[in-house]
């Protein structure tokens, strides 16, 4: 009786030590690798949700309404590709009308309903001036905000907030210096949104632009009630200071107000503009609608623009950075022009899967923070990242470009430069790397 | 008697909210203390247009003041919240009583023109002086929930807290000032101005307390909206945002304060809701067009379904049209009698249909 129940034993003691063996090598193989976990609110073993506010109505929304689509295009383009580490992104993006109480209402049912992971390229300066503390206050990574504003970089009062496209100082610093050395003795005016965009702007223009040049500076509300008359008022101004060269750090429907209204007043001066409101399509698109018109109207209102990118110019179809977004456009975002802002929310899209890569298979908030604080190698952008835990600013530096037929055409080389009123403005000795083969970071 | 009713439903209500907001996560406490907040502007307004008869487009602008005057206050003075909330009630009853003086003299369309000019107005004092009123930015500051509920206690729970406590204190003022002599007098002056001015009336006095009253709710409002906010902007308080609580008001029902209860949760809720809809259901391009066309949706089909509002549709399904002995009583209300009748055992139905006439005004 005890024989036979021995020998009945012993195969299923070497199963079990087997299977533990078995179980043993597997775990060892995938802690290696490292299994997907829900490592963070927003983080399941499938997916990363992140979340944005942006304009999809209202008046910043022309233009810029296609950037979030355009970063989740290209986030369909990476999930289809095997997503990050395995993981799909979900983009969930909410319309705050470029309202700052909306915007508040917006983010808080991101972070404290949605749970998303990150708050990602919330669009604007005041909108996201008013989240911001909230953001930071919950300890949630709030990465590459749409918006120049140099008060993204605090690295001790927000610690969570980074910025992402040159900041406005660094943006007037380098559109002041080619003023400056173009421009000599001509009278220059300034046209700007009354808010950090347009202020830390012209404090940039400013470090460059000798003050006994400047004949006017023009503010506007961008909550203005009658848009349309403030421009006429102020354009008038403008022309009766007899400026010869204007500046505007304006949203894009606010160049196109300002350019009508000097059609409508017959002035005419060199128009200067930071990239926020110098994408070609969109004011000859916006130009066209105002008017009434259509057709070449609006783009030949914009023929001469000097303005500034800190992107490949859409222009140059050789660029593998170009090819690889007019790829992803043709596949997954066809219904939408492939213009400026297209190009912005690909480009920002990229660059926070170059973050997320760093920060590792299973995330936590504070990883993915530690891994843009340990900086990012140059990708999309023409100047490198300034990242490091002290310094939350972007890209670094721009080139100066004009708006001919339709597309920026370079002036000349990148030019770096630093937040500082004496910091030169210097040509760019780093060489932009090539888009990677397979369109992933 | 009324007083101690009113303060009784006040009180079921205030635990009911204390209870179930202990139960909410903090997104949803946040929107509760913003619906609060949304019913207290909405029951002034509705005491201005349904009561006194006057109209308002211009009800954010109060709600501008209250919500910078606390800003301000909290910022520069640090008063305790309780005062800070008085005072902005305080400072926007002012501006009531200045846009009252001028609109004692107003009637109809002249009204509606003059303070719709305020809405559209007022926010521009916050870019002409930037230094103190922060221009497009506004102001950004903070409030802290109470030491003696601990250090982890939610600061959303809190908001919640004080904006509910505050949206109870006020229907309960209004209810009784509602069925006080100057809300009868109101009232008189609604229906007909020549007739209450020759039983002896100040109608130019009464049209300003009303003024008063409405701006100095709106004035709490804007207070409470702020505390929630944590910011004041100018964009907080377009000129949409009084068209939108004069659509409550008469979404929730005219001149009632349930009513004003109803516009406000509709006021604050269904844009959200169907905004999350439509990108949940793949319509990420409707989902910036769909609240808004919710929103006018809403309002057609509730007008059309019931021309006194959600309150009176709630009326009209919960009770008799008419008092029993004039009118036939609906087929609805009769089946609702059938009902309460079987369960309480006792006839409780003719009871309810002759307080009905006295009771529209106050909570009803």
């Amino acid at each position: 009786m005890n024989r036979p129940h021995r020998l009945g034993l012993a195969p299923l003691a070497m199963l079990a030590a087997g299977s533990l063996l078995l179980a043993a090598c597997g775990n060892s193989g995938s802690s290696s690798s490292g299994a997907l976990q829900a490592s963070a609110p927003g983080v399941t073993a499938k997916t990363i949700t992140i979340g944005s506010h942006q304009p999809l109505t209202g008046i910043a929304a022309p233009g810029y309404d296609e950037i979030a689509p355009a970063s989740n295009a290209y986030f369909q383009y990476v999930n289809a590709h095997g997503g990050v580490y395995g993981r799909k992104i979900v983009y969930k993006y909410l319309n705050d009308q470029y309202n700052s109480s909306i915007t508040t209402t917006d983010v808080r049912q991101l972070i404290l309903q949605d749970h998303v992971f990150a708050i990602f390229d919330g669009l604007g300066t005041p909108t996201h001036l008013a989240v911001a503390p909230f953001i930071n206050s919950e300890k949630v990574p709030d990465l590459f905000v749409a918006s120049g504003c140099a008060c993204w970089n605090a690295a001790s009062s927000l610690p969570e907030t980074f910025g992402w496209q040159i900041n406005y100082i660094r943006e007037g610093k380098i559109l002041g210096a080619y003023i400056a050395s173009h421009f000599k003795g001509e009278k220059i005016a300034y046209f700007y949104q009354n808010d950090e965009f347009g202020q830390d702007g012209i404090k940039g223009l400013g470090y460059e632009i000798p003050a006994s040049q400047v004949v006017a500076k023009e503010p506007y509300n961008v909550a203005a009630s009658n848009p349309a008359g403030e421009v006429g008022t102020l354009t008038a101004a403008l022309k009766a200071s007899k400026a010869q060269v204007v500046v505007a750090f304006a949203v894009p429907a606010f160049m196109a107000l300002l350019r009508l209204s000097e059609l409508s007043l017959g002035y005419s001066p060199t128009l200067v503009s930071s990239d926020v409101g110098s994408d070609p399509i969109t004011l000859a698109g916006l130009l066209n609608s105002f008017a009434k018109k259509s057709g070449a109207f609006g783009s030949g209102l914009i023929q001469g623009i000097i303005t500034d990118s800190y992107l490949p110019s859409l222009g140059s179809s050789n660029d593998s950075w170009i090819k690889l977004f007019t790829k992803i456009h043709s596949q997954y975002l066809p219904k939408l022009p492939l213009d400026g802002n297209v190009l912005y929310g690909m480009s920002v899209a990229y660059t926070f899967v170059q973050a997320m890569l760093k920060a590792g298979r299973n995330p936590t908030r504070q990883d993915l923070v530690n891994a843009v604080n340990g900086g990012l190698p140059q990708g999309v952008s023409v100047a490198p990242y300034a990242y490091s835990a002290t310094d939350h600013d972007g890209i670094t530096g721009a080139y100066m470009a004009e708006v001919k037929n339709g597309v920026l055409v370079p002036l000349g080389p990148t030019q770096i430069t630093d937040n500082t009123a004496t910091g030169p403005v210097s040509t760019d000795s780093s060489t932009q790397p090539p888009a990677p083969a397979n369109g992933i970071p | 008697m009324t007083l101690l009713r009113h303060a009784g439903i006040a009180i079921i209500a205030g635990v009911v909210l204390l209870v179930l907001s202990s139960k909410l996560d903090s997104y949803r406490q946040y929107q509760l203390a913003e619906v609060a907040a949304t019913i207290v502007a909405v029951a002034g307004l509705t005491i201005l247009i349904g009561v006194s008869g006057q109209i308002s487009i211009g009800h954010g602008a109060f709600m501008f003041v209250g919500g910078y005057a606390t800003a301000l206050i909290v910022m520069h003075l640090k008063w305790n919240l309780a005062l800070v909330i008085l005072a902005s009630a305080v400072v926007a009853g002012v501006a009531g009583a200045i846009m009252g003086v001028a609109a004692a003299r107003l009637r109809g369309p002249y009204l509606a023109g003059a303070t719709l000019m305020l809405a559209v107005a007022l926010p521009a004092v916050a870019y002409q002086w930037q230094g103190v009123f922060g221009g497009d930015q506004g102001l950004d500051f903070t409030v802290t929930s109470p030491g003696f509920l601990g250090v982890n206690f939610q600061l959303t729970e809190w908001q919640a807290w004080v904006c509910c406590i505050c949206a109870l204190i006020v229907l309960v003022l209004l209810a009784n000032v509602l069925r006080s002599r100057v809300g009868r007098n109101w009232r008189a002056l609604r229906d007909n101005e020549t007739a209450a001015a020759l039983a002896g009336l100040n109608v130019g006095l009464l049209r300003v307390r009303a003024f008063i009253v409405s701006a100095a709710c709106a004035g709490v409002a804007g207070s409470l909206l702020a505390m929630t906010m944590l910011n004041v902007t100018p964009g907080a308080f377009t000129l949409a945002l009084s068209i939108q609580l004069l659509t409550a008001v008469v979404l929730g029902g005219l001149g009632s304060l349930a009513g004003a209860v109803w516009g406000g949760i509709i006021l604050v809720l269904v844009p959200p809701f169907l905004s999350n809809f439509a990108s949940s259901h793949g319509l990420a391009s409707a989902s910036a067009s769909l609240p808004i066309a919710g929103y006018g949706l809403v309002l057609i089909i509730v007008m059309l379904a019931f021309p006194s509002g959600v309150q009176g549709g709630v009326r009209r399904l919960l009770g008799p049209v008419a008092p029993a002995a004039t009118a036939p009583v609906s087929a609805l209300g009769r089946h609702w009698h059938g009902l309460r009748k079987r369960v309480g055992g006792q006839d409780v139905g003719a009871e309810l249909t002759t307080t009905k006439g006295v009771d529209k005004e106050g909570f009803g």
